[in-house]
């Protein structure tokens, strides 16, 4: 008698305590304001401003992409006619698409953020885009296109992760990532073969490749830069380019598909 | 009948549903930890942002990802239900000081692992949350098995013959038995750890040949000085067969992923072979336990005083 006394006094104990713990769990996925930046925003003269423009190339033939099996999922698999296939490779003749290339380095100084904001949508079951970046609080508008839940579940390594529902025809998700982070995954838990990737940038010198593997990064100040280009199978280049004012720079990445 | 079996159901009548009762307790338990291991494989712990509620409600809609997840909350339900009425049956029916307070460590146990599975979803998935709530129910489920085993029947009639004296080989077979016990329980945590990204796969290889030495010093143990003891020896075989066959399943797991490595997963064979690889985990220290309480069952270091109270004359 004693004794069970005493251990339902305990689990009452330990239950409060962990209830108390988890309270403060639950924040996850609200705006985050970045704080105000006093600092002096650098401003490049449109006159002056140069430009890099490129190419990702895949050489050899692509790996055939399996197509996404959404027959457990009609909600899902009702949006498409045909099961599509999964983007890990975009590729078509020769041209790698969903490269997000950025100037890694060789800026100095703040840059004004776009007050444009970011959108990622979800749409068959499937983000779109399946590649985007922003800039460090930049506004980042998630919305639901699908008759169905989704749960957005960014998988951050310096940013805060956070994972949040959003029901069929709900209010898009606000989003602001605070720190530099390139291709941060994120995915959906109810739906496994959900990915996307998300990059943060402190500066808007930026760019995804698109369907013929090109892409343009303009505004840049006169220097030398290093520009990366990453992909989610095939990694990431790197590539050292000097531009002079109003000087317009054709580059090219190259990726083996072996 | 044995007249001694009928005297123990004459004395302990209530025993014989409780002992049922057990089984299906640790039954349910294990299929508990089966719809566990299939959210960590399908990658759907966080399919249902919210605790305990799922999306704020008791019955979400169980699309994807959280059938099954929420399916896991629902059975872990079932089980914290059976495991109260366990506890306070157990009480009420068992004489044995032990056996009542190991009633109340499970139902102890079984709030906790709710607690630590809510926790791992609201702060999404931490490992030495995961980590935890993946051992503590390994450690339920064993609990769950023993409260089933000490209510048997074979049990009670065990406890009315004499213990056998302690083996003299040492280390002796029970304290081999518990040393696999602590060795599996602490293989099962470099697992849980591995399959949440906390430790390297060395670590479990190295435990791996841990477990496997172990079991066959108790089964090499057991052949030599108790192959007919039908309470040991079978028991310690079928440890054995066990622990090869998980070694098996762990290799498969290993050489599924790499084939996989690119493929979009969950991949069901992967799904099918690691969640197979955590349920005989389960067994496996579940089976190690068993196999301890009846090796400490058959010898004694009792006193005259415990066989007095058993009513066995002592003889000695
Ligand atoms: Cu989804």
């Amino acid at each position: 008698m004693r004794f069970s006394r005493s251990v339902s006094g305990w689990m009452m104990a330990g239950l409060l305590a962990l209830s108390l713990a988890c309270g403060g769990g639950d924040d996850a996925g609200e705006v985050a304001d970045a704080p105000e930046m006093e600092e002096a925003v650098v401003t490049v003269d449109p006159a002056k401003a140069a430009t890099i423009t490129g190419k990702v190339k895949l050489d050899g033939d692509p790996p055939r992409m399996p197509a996404i099996n959404m027959s457990a999922e009609p909600d899902c698999r009702g949006l498409h006619e045909a099961a599509p296939p999964a983007e890990v490779v975009v590729a078509s003749d020769g041209m790698l698409q969903n490269v997000f290339v950025w100037v890694k380095s060789g800026l100095d100084g703040k840059f004004a953020v776009s007050d444009t904001p970011a959108m990622l949508d979800q749409k068959g079951c499937i983000y779109s885009p399946h590649v985007l970046a922003v800039q460090t609080g930049q506004l980042l508008k998630i919305s639901n296109s699908d008759p169905t839940t989704h749960n957005v579940h960014p998988l951050p390594k310096t940013n805060r992760e956070w994972n949040r529902s959003q029901p069929a025809e709900g209010a898009d998700i606000e989003y602001k990532f605070p720190r530099e982070e390139i291709m941060i995954a994120v995915k959906c838990n109810i739906h496994p073969w959900m990915r996307s990737y998300i990059s943060v940038v402190n500066h808007p010198f930026f760019a995804v490749s698109g369907a013929d593997g090109s892409f343009e990064i303009k505004g840049l100040p006169a220097g030398s830069y290093t520009v990366e280009a990453v992909h989610e199978r095939f990694g990431s280049q790197e590539m050292s380019v000097t531009l002079g004012d109003a000087e317009s720079k054709d580059i090219e990445f190259s990726y083996s598909a072996s | 009948m044995s007249s001694a079996t009928a005297q123990a159901d004459r004395e302990h009548p209530a025993t014989r549903g409780l002992h049922l009762f057990a089984v299906f307790t640790a039954g349910a338990t294990f299929l508990l930890i089966v719809a566990g291991a299939l959210v960590t494989s399908r990658d759907a712990g966080l399919s249902v942002p919210d605790w305990p509620l799922s999306y704020g409600r008791l019955m979400p809609e169980m699309i994807g990802g959280v059938f099954y997840e929420h399916g896991h909350r629902m059975i872990a339900a079932f089980v914290g239900f059976l495991t109260i009425i366990l506890a306070v049956w157990t009480w009420r029916a068992d004489q044995r000081r032990w056996v009542r307070h190991l009633g109340w460590a499970a139902l102890a146990a079984v709030i906790v692992q709710g607690l630590l599975g809510g926790l791992t979803v609201l702060f999404l998935l931490p490992t030495a949350v995961s980590v935890s709530h993946a051992c503590l129910a390994q450690l339920f489920f064993s609990i769950t098995v023993v409260l089933a085993l000490v209510t048997s029947r074979s049990w009670r009639e065990q406890d009315r013959r004499l213990a056998a004296p302690w083996p003299p080989s040492r280390p002796s077979l029970p304290v081999l038995c518990v040393t696999t016990n602590f060795v599996t329980f602490g293989q099962l945590l470099l697992g849980a750890a591995l399959r949440h990204k906390g430790l390297g796969i060395i670590f479990h290889l190295i435990g791996a040949a841990a477990v496997a030495a172990m079991v066959f010093w108790v089964l090499a143990r057991a052949a030599r000085e108790h192959s007919g003891d039908a309470g040991i020896f079978p028991w310690a075989l079928a440890l054995n067969g066990l622990v090869m066959l998980q070694l098996l399943l762990g290799a498969g797991a290993y050489w599924i992923r790499e084939v996989t490595r690119h493929a979009v997963q969950p991949l069901w064979p992967m799904v099918v072979i690691t969640v197979g690889h955590v349920a005989l985990g389960a067994l496996i220290l579940a089976l190690g336990v068993v196999l301890t309480f009846q090796v400490h069952h058959r010898f004694g270091r009792q006193t005259s005083s415990s066989f007095e109270r058993e009513g066995v004359p002592v003889t000695t």
